[in-house]
């Protein structure tokens, strides 16, 4: 057990212990409200160039699994922040303690500090760039190499986490008692295609769209779109990922050449994008949504669908000058949470529908998205 | 969409008194309930039997009702309110079970009532095992392999598929009341022969055993635009087998990945779906087999439960307030989070903290009765904590439960010992698994002996592995500050580590002072910091420092320099006092017997005065079933475990003017010297005077300085001084160790035999604890008086006579405001004593007084100058909230200031009936005894004194039969009393039988009376008769042990078969007059605020 320190670009310091890795990692410090789920948040790519601090102060119980998870290759996270790391998990499908996996995969974090006060100070001062060292023991040190680190926000983060080739996706959601090989998919004749950008996909994206009944390909971030159409799919999803939108100036330029030529729908990072292609206008919020409690409103049906969030950018629907209408807005601060096009078979989300930690509340939004296809059709 | 308009009256049915399985949590979940929904602007009709509760103060609804919980009391409010709709889900399964009566008899249909929060059909539904199982099924959900039976055949046919272990649950039964386990086909008989008679409708479930699985619940929401939300998950730590009322419990679920979690949401969602439940908030249940996470649906209570109130007080989320507002149309998305104001109420609280619930048994009271937990409820009461991390909320837990425990105290045992309390779940098995790693177990031994999930156990090692880093260190120095600060920070109290290293509690407390170790608060505020939260409800715990290093100056220090604990920084404290004037308020912690609901009232009482006042008020308390808990009683609210050193931190945080504890009963008194030497203010009757009344010397000065009388006493350290003294004071006498709460360990012997017998077996004397032996005044009746002083004025607030004779628990008699047999010259002269005691004791505050009156003589029994028990039900009798007004007395108003002048005299008569436990446990006798055993208590109102102590005996389940068979058996000195008794049931019609030596009496005496044998004389007996039914009422008193073994077979069937019955002369006097007064007028009702008016006028 050995020291490790926490220490915020505005010069706060948390003295701590070591849980993971040996190491010294920095990224933007945010908070997650989740009080399950750990394992998918480490794994999901959005979390990349993130230092992630759990709320919930009981972390490791369950162990890691290797079923749960939301991207290959271990954690995407930089570092993980707990109130107490407990190495002695307990679980009929764990595989591996929590801080086993994170030293593997090398990934630092710390436990042991007061992650209320943390998530206080983020609040009042909004997120922030952070270090977590166990190596360095110096606050000054370790502030100096914040203040040389170029910040998140000027990264392009998707580069890092989309997939390097092409890949068919198969395998279905989680059910107890069917073993992952039973889950996968082999109907391909005759059902619809849908292409997943990838900007830092989460498998339960994936996972979900061959329960709504896709042939699910996935393909980089950077594919021309051009490539894309023909694969002459059924419809496209943009996918989730990390970081600023605007830093993803491809796929922006991708997704204007598809507009109007096939169904698209938006998750998270997607949705973003999908704004920014449409001539419309991004804003950062003060420390995000992390977690999955946040109630969203699907104004057409005036249901409350507690959802999944992970994100630090909105889209100002405004900007969008009547292309688009609001769908969806968050109970918890009003904030945009979704559009439709007002012509086009195109609709997009900020929350999670495919939850992977949280609710299922939103999922019927992939069977939307294949009845939006049939309905063109 | 707004609310429902076309409902202007709504009526709420409360759920009776207090019993196992059924406590305060339905006053918490109705008080809310009334106030949000007349927030609304509806008129409010309630009813409930129970005075002491909030919701039935007259300012919670429009027009009160404190009448019997039965469907044709229930039948004549309709008529006479005529409310639109009924929300029965507020009072548990009383209301409930009322609902459905009410609906089925065509009640609510004739009177075009309609139920709203669940229908008819959702409660069938969800309480029919059978329709329940088959709607799991038909949603896809696994439930356990069972069969509903109704008959022994059918049983034991059945039992041959499912195998042992089996479950047994006696259908529509409180708090799976006759429930149990079965291992083998002889226990399997008794228990379904036992359910099937416990059962209303006769049916009882058998099912596939989940024996040992993991057990969880979910608190689920859903509003009439089927939007639905979880507001907790509670993982129990006791495996299934144990009720999850017996077990701890633990929140949120710890050992569930986020796809099992959500895949038990989603199951929770659909069946909230399934069942109907169209509005409110529902318990589901669900048991997981650890080994392959195979998930079954246990069961459902569509309606706000024990478990919601402990998830509104773990979560900051009012459930019931909410229910209600759902209830009449509002969806979750139009009402307020009132917690961060910002939000709204549909989203699901996280946490960022762990609550641990540890319920709370009396045992000791009913030695007779099995201790081992199974699936029937057999705690009283619970306590709740909240710590930051798993560790520390368990030991917190453990401090607050009240039990002299501080934390995992060493137990001396051996193995095999441990393995037997391990094996068998019972009330002390937390401490023995503590013992067991202690001695070395391994956590997979501990495991397989106990089915407790091995999360729990490691935490429970790292605790025992933290003692013993904390007992090897003696925490001497500086150098141990670190074992310290960690040690705190896993909850160990200071006691605690006192006891470990061989020093005192205040010398961990000066040390940790020294340090700068002190508790921060943090606050419970639905969302784990994501938004501001506006609610001060707060927990302690011990959290790390942090600081702030200047920006890259390099002349500056790296860091800021360690302080004397060795810390850097500061630790962030949310708890913000105000400049207010302020008092804090202690709470009662658990409920238990002998100590209630009724001091949890007073205490709320305290609150609402002193907020008319203007003062801030802070409650500090532990008990997640109370109003008192409630976020917005209070002004702030600390829940934490009543122990001077929790008690201590607040108030140095706090700094209040005063802290009343006079109003919590024993576990607020028990605090009032220790604080008193820390300084603090003791508002009210100062801790001297309390302690003059209590010390048994102290006590007999001022009795003799007041010329009072007192029934002959001495103490004794020894067998033969026992002996010596009960001789000079002659038998029979009243023994009982010294300072003893609820009459424990109380018995009256008559002979020096039975002395003996008592000193041996039941106490240990030493000089340490003195054995005290008191003069028995054989049929004395006994009188409590509660008053009020200023410190200069008295004013009695009410007389009560019991029934019962003294010599029975005044908590377990019956009692009569007026009185309703004494002389009005002994009254007043008993009522002069009282104010002269009052103002001896220069009382400020609160006073009660038991009295005994033998033969027009008076003897002062006890004087307690504090909020006594029957404060509330005396302040329903009468109108006069005292306790509100003894609290505005503590902080220096005077009576006349607030106008109460002398005492109110009613025109009607008020009686309290007490409540006892024994249907819960098989084999207890229900002979009544100096010990209490009575765990709540109702009240009969009305014009006369017959109908209103009918009116408690119906609310009290022992409904007095008009007409049938009365059985007499009783003891040879009562023969005498029972002839006017039995001439009189002779002329009110009743045929009378008796067993041989008490009908010989009455023939004797020329009243007609057949002979039955006793069980022993062949049969058949008068328990072939009660098992027949061929008995309505029971008149059964008996003396000496063998006598008393010889009958309880009568009084445990008579229980069994639910035949109303008496064990006293005095209560089966007070009953004929009852069937007097039953036989002459119709039963009619009135609600609390007009009685209040005619005592007004």
């Amino acid at each position: 057990m050995s020291k490790a320190l926490l220490v915020l670009a505005d010069g706060t310091v948390f003295e701590g212990t070591s849980f993971g890795s040996e190491g010294e990692t920095i990224g933007e410090v945010v908070f997650n409200t989740s009080m399950t789920g750990y394992q998918e948040i480490l794994t999901d790519p959005s979390y990349k160039g993130q230092i992630v601090t759990m709320t919930y102060t009981q972390m490791g119980n369950y162990g890691v699994n290797a079923e749960d998870i939301e991207s290959s290759g271990g954690p995407k996270a930089e570092g993980f922040v707990v109130r107490e790391y407990l190495d002695f998990p307990s679980n009929w499908r764990l595989q591996m303690p929590l801080g086993q996996y994170l030293r593997e995969n090398n990934i630092v974090g710390i436990e042991g500090i007061d992650t209320r006060a943390l998530t206080r100070h983020l609040r009042n001062n909004g997120a922030q760039m952070g270090i977590i060292s166990t190596i360095d023991s110096d606050p000054k040190s370790l502030l100096g190499k914040i203040r040389n680190h170029p910040g998140i926000s000027a990264l392009d983060l998707v580069r890092d986490v989309t997939a390097r080739e092409s890949y068919a996706w198969n395998e279905g959601c989680w059910k107890w008692g069917i073993r992952a090989t039973e889950r996968q998919s082999d109907r391909y004749e005759g059902m619809a295609k849908v292409v997943v950008y990838d900007f830092g996909v989460k498998f339960n994206i994936l996972r979900n769209l061959v329960d709504a009944g896709f042939n699910v390909r996935v393909v980089p971030a950077q594919t021309p779109a051009e490539a894309v159409l023909e694969m002459n799919p059924d419809g496209i999803l943009l996918s989730n990922g990390p970081g600023d939108p605007e830093t993803v100036t491809y796929g922006i330029e991708n997704t204007k050449k598809l507009i109007g030529k096939k169904p698209i729908f938006g998750i998270c990072l997607g949705h973003q994008i999908l704004g920014l292609a449409m001539g419309g206008r991004t804003y950062k919020l003060k420390f995000g949504h992390h977690g999955g409690n946040h109630p969203v409103k699907d104004l057409k049906t005036g249901r409350v669908e507690i959802t999944s969030q992970n994100h630090n950018y909105c889209v100002d629907i405004n900007s969008l000058k009547g292309q688009v209408k609001l769908t969806h807005r968050n109970l918890f601060d009003g904030s945009e949470e979704g559009m439709e096009h007002v012509k086009l078979p195109i609709f997009s989300v900020q929350h999670h529908p495919e939850a992977g930690p949280g609710p299922n509340d939103s999922t019927h939004l992939f069977r939307r998205f294949r009845e939006m296809m049939e309905a063109k059709c | 969409m707004p609310k429902r308009t076309d409902i202007k009256k709504i009526l709420l049915i409360g759920s009776g008194p207090i019993v196992i399985g059924q406590a305060c949590e339905f006053d918490y979940s109705g008080t809310q309930a009334c106030k949000a929904l007349r927030e609304e602007g509806y008129k409010i009709v309630l009813v409930n039997s129970n005075p002491a509760t909030i919701m039935t103060d007259p300012e919670i609804a429009d027009a009160t009702y404190i009448e019997p919980l039965s469907s044709e009391i229930l039948e004549l409010i309709i008529k006479k309110e005529r409310p639109d709709v009924i929300l029965p889900t507020m009072g548990g399964q009383t209301a409930l079970n009322l609902a459905v009566e009410l609906s089925e008899s065509g009640v609510l249909d004739r009177y075009g009532v309609e139920l709203i929060g669940a229908k008819l059909p959702a409660i069938k539904k969800a309480e029919d095992r059978e329709l329940f199982k088959e709607a799991m099924r038909k949603i896809g959900l696994d439930v356990p392999k069972s069969a509903a039976i109704t008959s022994m055949k059918d049983g034991l046919d059945i039992i041959e598929h499912l195998g042992f272990p089996a479950i047994l649950r006696p259908a529509f039964t409180l708090g799976g009341t006759g429930g149990g386990i079965a291992y083998n086909i002889e226990e399997y008989r008794e228990l379904l022969e036992r359910g099937l008679k416990l059962s209303p409708v006769h049916q009882v479930l058998v099912e596939e055993s989940a024996l040992g699985w993991k057990e969880y619940e979910l608190e689920v929401m859903r509003d009439r635009k089927d939007n639905v939300v979880i507001i907790c998950s509670i993982e129990n730590f006791d495996a299934m087998g144990v009720h999850t009322g017996d077990s701890i419990t633990v929140a949120p679920a710890q050992t569930l990945t986020d796809k099992e979690y959500q895949r038990m949401r989603d199951a929770a969602i659909a069946v909230i779906r399934e069942i109907g439940v169209d509005t409110g908030g529902s318990n589901i249940q669900f048991a997981l087999n650890p080994k392959n996470g195979r998930m079954i649906v246990i069961e459902m209570n569509p309606r706000v439960s024990r478990s919601s109130a402990l998830a509104s007080k773990a979560t900051g989320f009012p459930i019931a307030k909410i229910a209600a507002k759902l209830a009449v149309g509002y969806t979750l998305d139009e009402i307020r989070n009132d917690i961060t104001r910002e939000t709204p109420a549909s989203f699901e609280p996280t946490i960022d903290y762990v609550v641990t619930k540890i319920p709370r048994f009396t045992f000791e009271k009913f030695p007779e009765a099995d201790s081992t937990l199974t699936t029937q409820m057999k705690s009283v009461g619970e306590v709740m904590s909240i710590g930051r991390t798993f560790k520390e909320s368990l030991q917190k837990a453990l401090r607050s439960l009240e039990i002299g425990s501080a934390g995992f105290e060493n137990i001396e045992t051996n193995i095999e010992e441990i393995k037997g309390k391990l094996k068998t779940p019972n009330a002390e098995r937390i401490w023995y698994i503590a013992q067991a790693l202690r001695q070395g177990m391994s956590i997979n031994e501990i495991h397989e002996l106990t089915w407790i999930d091995p999360w729990f156990l490691h935490n429970m090692k790292q605790i025992i592995e933290m003692e013993k880093e904390i007992k090897e260190s003696g925490v001497r120095s500086q150098e141990s500050g670190e074992i310290l600060r960690k040690g705190k920070e896993y909850g160990f109290s200071d006691k605690r580590i006192a006891a470990l290293t061989g020093k005192t509690e205040s010398d961990i407390r000066q040390m940790r002072y020294d340090m700068g170790l002190m508790p921060v608060f943090k606050l419970v505020d639905t969302c784990a910091a994501e938004f501001e939260a506006y609610t001060p409800y707060l927990y302690s715990t011990y959290e790390k420092p942090f600081y702030k290093i200047a920006e890259c100056e390099e002349q500056s220090p790296p860091h800021p320099p360690l302080t004397k604990g060795g810390q850097r920084g500061v630790v962030e404290c949310e708890a913000n006092p105000t400049n207010r004037k302020k008092v804090v308020i202690l709470g009662s912690g658990p409920n238990r017997i002998g100590q209630g609901i009724e001091f949890d009232y007073c205490c709320v009482h305290a609150v609402f005065a002193l907020k008319e006042l203007g003062y801030e008020t802070i409650m500090v308390n532990c008990n997640p079933e109370t109003v008192s808990t409630d976020y917005d009683t209070a002004d702030r609210l600390y829940f934490e475990p009543l122990t001077i050193e929790d008690v201590l931190s607040i108030i140095e945080k706090e700094k209040p003017e005063g802290v009343i504890v006079q109003f919590g009963g024993q576990t607020p008194l028990k605090l009032a010297v220790p604080l008193e030497r820390e300084g603090v203010n003791i508002l009210g009757t100062s801790p001297d005077s309390i302690d003059r009344a209590e010390d048994r010397k102290r006590f007999k000065e001022l009795l003799h300085k007041l010329n009072l009388k007192q029934p002959d006493s001495g103490t004794a350290m020894s067998i033969e001084e026992a002996v010596d003294v009960a001789n000079k004071i002659g038998y029979p006498a009243m023994v009982r160790p010294s300072y003893v709460l609820g009459g424990r360990a109380m018995e009256i012997v008559y002979d020096e035999a039975s002395l003996i017998n008592y000193m041996e077996r039941a106490v240990k004397a030493s000089p340490e604890h003195p054995i005290l032996v008191d003069k028995y005044l054989e049929d004395a009746i006994e009188v409590d008086v509660d008053a009020i002083s200023d410190g200069n004025n008295v004013v009695i607030g009410g007389v009560m006579e019991h029934i019962e004779e003294a010599g029975i628990h005044s908590g377990d008699s019956a009692c009569s405001i007026p009185p309703y047999s004494l002389q009005s010259s002994i009254v007043d002269e008993i009522k002069r004593q009282a104010k002269a005691l009052a103002k001896e004791l220069n009382v400020v505050g609160l006073m009660n007084v038991q009295f005994a009156v033998k033969d027009n003589e008076i003897f002062i029994l006890e004087v307690n100058p504090r909020a006594s028990r029957t404060i509330p039900y005396v302040s329903k009798a009468t109108g006069i909230a005292l306790a509100k007004l003894a609290a505005k007395v503590m902080i220096g108003k005077t009576l006349k200031d607030l106008k109460l002048h002398k005492e109110i005299e009613i025109s009607h008569v008020a009686v309290k009936e007490a409540v006892f436990p024994f249907d819960k446990f098989p084999g207890v006798d229900t002979i009544l005894g100096p010990e209490m055993k009575s765990t709540g208590e109702v009240m009969g109102i009305d014009e006369d004194f017959g109908l209103a102590y009918a009116k408690a005996q119906t609310a009290s389940n022992n409904r007095i039969p008009t007409s049938g068979k009365v059985f007499i058996s009783v003891k040879d000195k009562d023969k005498p009393h029972t002839v006017e008794i039995a001439k009189k049931l002779r002329d009110l019609g009743f045929q009378l039988i008796a067993t041989i030596g008490t009908a010989k009496y009455l023939t004797d005496n020329g009243i007609a009376v057949d002979v039955i044998n006793k069980v022993m004389e062949g049969r058949p007996h008068i328990v072939d008769m009660i098992k027949n039914r061929e008995v309505n009422f029971i008149i059964n008193t008996v003396t000496g042990a063998q006598a008393q073994k010889d009958s309880l077979s009568i009084r445990r069937s008579a229980l069994q078969y639910n035949i109303s019955f008496t064990t006293t002369i005095s209560g089966a006097r007070a009953v004929v007059r009852a069937i007097e007064m039953l036989l002459k007028k119709q039963l009619s009702i009135k609600s609390v605020q007009e009685y209040n008016k005619t005592s007004e006028t």
